[in-house]
Parts: C-alpha cells; structure tokens; sequence
C-alpha cells in the first residue's frame, strides 16, 4: 500500500519521468541545481553534435548519460584504426563502420531512454539550416575550418547557440557563440587561415586526452545553456594548455562591424565555404604545389642500380624514429636554416609521410636555385605501400 | 623592459620549440618585430607580405584583444604579457 501511494506520488511530480529514469538520473535529482525541472529541461532539450570523433566523444557520451532528450549525430566518416587512440566512443570492432552508426549504436545502449539520430552525412551549406531547425543547441565538434565557419553562419542564421572547441596538439579553445547579443566565430576570427599553413591534427598530432577535457567542457557549457544556470562561456574565450596545464581566459567581443552578426550584415544566406576558406576539393586541404615528382617504384629502381641519389626526410626527428628510409633528416620548418648542409650538385629526392610537406620543401629549394630536386609522390605511405611493407604507416 | 610574449603551440616549431620569450619593447608591434626578427620562419604565419597582422591571429596584451585598443601600436610596459592565438580547426579526425 505504502509502495502504490509513493508511486502514485511520485508519477504525479515527475510528470515524464518514469521510476527507472528517476533511479538513473538521483544524482542529478538530488542536487537542487539540476532536480526534477533541471532533468525534465534535458529531457526535453534537443541538441545536435557536429562531429563524433574525438570531441563528439565526451560530448555523446556525457551528454546522452545525463538525459538530453533527443541527441543528433552528424558524421560522414567512418571509423579508422588511428581514431580509436582518442575517440573513446568507439571500440576496435567499430573500425570500418560508419561513425555516426556506431556512436549512435553506443549511446542508445548508454541510455536507451534518450532518442539518438545518427546523420550520415556531410554537412553542407545545402542541408546545415534544414539539420539545425530541429534542434535547440549546436555543439561543434569539427576538424575544419570550412565547417566551422559553415556551422558559426547556419547558427546565427537560425539564432542557435554554437558550443564551440577545437583542439590542436596540446591546447584547446573552448566558448560560445551565436548567443543574443554575444560575438560569433567570425568576431572571433573574420578569416580562416590560408590552407597549408596551419597543420591539421593528421599532421599535427593530437595528445588523446585532450579532445576529452576539451569536449567534456563543451558538455558541461551545453549542460549549463539547458538548464540556465551558471555563467556560461558567452563573450570569453577559455584556453587550455594541457602542457603547462592551465587555463587562461581572454574577452571575445561582438564586432560590430562582423559581416555575419553585426549591425549592417552583409551576408543573408549560405555560401560556399571551400571556397572562402580557399580549399579546392573537399578533402585536400593543402594547396597543390606543382613540384617534379618521382614514384616510390621509379625511386626504388634507380636506388638499385646504385645511383646517387640524396634522400632528404623534411619531417620531425620524432616521425624518423617511426621509420624512415635512411634519409638526411633536416625538418621542413629548419629547412631555411640548414640549407647549407644540402648539395645542390647532388641529385636530391625529398620525402616526408604523405608527400605534402616534402613538395613545400621542393618548392623552396627550387626557388633557392636547386635545379635536381624530386619529390617523392605520396611520401612514405606510398613508399609502404608500393615498395617495402615492412615500413609502418602512421 | 620585459614583456613576455607566450608562442601557442601551432606556432612553437617555428619559434624553435619555445613557449615563450621575453623582449623589452613600448608596444606590440616592437614586440612582435623583435619576435620575428629572431624567429625568422614565423613571419609569415603572423604577417601578410604587406606587414599586417594575419586576420586569423589574435594578439592579446593582459587578456585584451589589441584590436579593441590601438592596434599593434598598443604600448606595453614591463610585466605585461602578450598572447598570441590562431585560429585552430581541430577536433573530429
């Protein structure tokens, strides 16, 4: 009897949640910041992550085990070996299953109270407004710069917050935009780096647990914006070094003058942002540098005969301990410095891991008057793939 | 005159390695030119080929965008320190 009247009480109060939810959320119910109406809001809160790798990580898991009612996923990849160092969603038998499929497939079982939508799928200035309109919160957690400013403008469009972060090595940026009255991305930054000039996490390298802090923030945040509570990240820019380990915090302004959110807006609708962002194709980032080419075979057949042939690695000590093909290691970023050491009478092949970073080198070394200079066409990858398996691709 | 400039890390290879470096200077704009004038190779991530600061670096003194003071001519006094943040795009691959 006494079970039937708190039951009864209990349905009363709770009004959508039911024993089991209640059960799974007493922490949060608990606590008179969250509590019941503080569950009900996430429960009814509808919040799209761009990305699920390894900043849509934490911020699946963390916000589908808190209850966000209905979470969208939005990834067209799919799930490689060198993700699964940092993006915990996944286990080793996602590898080669679509992103969004698996993440969603590992949240569900998290919380099967909670509604997961799995997009798979690019987004693109074509889909993003129509994506966005079902949801109340945007969370970026991208890996490019077209995205970005794709998802900041799709935003601010539609009059969405934009949980922001992103991630580079040993260091994350972490804030908000799209807020009333707040600053947007392109407050922030009005353009995006020339590409090639910022390295990418690919070629950068990424500590795993970086995006974990960094994308359980950005959780926390969107938290924080369902429930209102707090003081949130609008109008500040929270930098994390996980090197020296710290934070530091920095005041992010709305410019009136920003093309995108201030007074006299300049642009209305989506645009193309390869093209702003001055990428040609979508998945080649890096400019393409018309440098003399020599294949992994043709290389491989003239080191045969004996001839003399100078091999230049352009990348980083640390990579050289990898694998390497003996080469002269001088990295590209020394490469002015230490052009001395090179023989330009000799002919020289320069190679790095892709061929990117050997065909800058090339690049510079013909403007420096070096004439027998060869990039080796698709770096130690296609060395690996094409002459010698043994070498480790990484 | 010190003014301690922090290198973010996507600009540390260039800066050969260091986190930070410290230049006696009366603004930004000494600061950073006696930067890049000792860091040769990271001129052209922080300026145009006219001079100008790149649009996606943001330069800081004290946790303040130069951009809301005066520009790189923004005076700088012993203990002040300057940052110096890039747009990074990182997060999903």
């Amino acid at each position: 009897m006494a079970t039937k009247v708190q039951t009864t009480a209990g349905v009363k109060a709770t009004e959508n949640l039911t024993n089991e939810e209640i059960l799974r959320y007493s922490r949060h119910l608990i606590m008179p910041e969250v509590g019941m109406e503080g569950q009900l809001k996430l429960k009814k809160a509808r919040v799209l992550l761009i990305g699920t790798g390894g900043l849509g990580a934490p911020l699946g898991l963390y916000l589908a085990a808190a209850g966000v009612g209905k979470l969208g996923l939005v990834d067209f990849d799919v799930v490689d070996f060198t993700n699964l160092q940092r993006q915990v969603t996944f286990g080793t038998s996602d590898v080669g299953k679509p992103k969004s499929e698996a993440a969603r497939a590992r949240l569900s079982d998290l919380n099967p109270d909670i509604q997961v939508q799995a997009f798979e799928a690019k987004l693109t200035s074509e889909n993003a407004l129509e994506l966005f309109r079902d949801f109340d919160i945007i969370v970026d957690g991208t890996d490019n710069f077209p995205t970005r400013y794709l998802v900041n403008d799709a935003c601010v469009l539609l009059g969405k917050p934009n949980v922001y972060g992103s991630i580079f090595r040993f260091e994350g940026q972490v804030t908000i935009f799209g807020m009333p009255g707040g600053p947007c991305y392109r407050c922030l930054y009005p353009e995006p780096p020339p590409p090639g000039l910022v390295p990418s996490c690919a070629e950068g390298g990424v500590l795993g647990v970086l995006p974990g802090i960094v994308g359980s923030i950005q959780a926390m945040e969107t938290i924080k914006l369902i429930l209102g509570s707090g003081r949130n990240l609008t109008g500040r820019l929270l930098l994390f070094d996980a090197l020296e380990m710290g934070f530091r915090e920095f005041r992010l302004r709305k410019n009136p003058k920003c093309p995108m959110c201030g007074e006299h807006r300049t642009i209305d609708k989506l645009i193309d942002y390869y093209e702003f962002c001055g990428v040609r194709g979508e998945e080649a980032p890096a400019p393409d540098l018309k440098v003399p080419e020599i294949t992994p075979r043709e290389l491989k057949a003239r080191l045969d005969r004996g001839e003399d042939l100078l091999i230049l690695d352009v990348r980083e000590p640390h990579e050289y301990q990898i694998c390497n093909l003996r080469g002269h290691l001088i990295p590209l970023g020394e490469l002015p410095r230490r052009v001395h050491e090179l023989d330009s009478s000799r002919e020289i092949v320069a190679h790095c891991r892709s061929g990117k970073r050997s065909a800058e080198a090339v690049d510079f070394l013909r403007k420096a008057g070096f004439r027998k200079i060869l990039n080796l066409k698709g770096g130690i990858l296609a060395w690996s793939d094409e002459v010698d398996a043994s070498v480790p691709k990484y | 005159m010190a003014v301690k400039v922090l290198i973010p890390p996507p600009l540390r290879p260039h800066a050969g390695g260091q986190v930070a470096a410290e230049f006696s200077a009366r603004n930004v704009a000494e600061a950073l030119g006696q930067l890049t004038s000792e860091f040769e190779d990271l001129k052209r991530h922080l300026f145009t080929e006219e001079g100008r600061l790149r649009s996606f670096v943001n330069v800081y003194v004290n946790g303040e965008d130069i951009r809301y003071l005066a520009q790189e001519k923004t005076p700088t006094k012993d203990g002040d320190t300057i940052n110096i943040i890039p747009s990074i795009a990182g997060g999903k691959p």
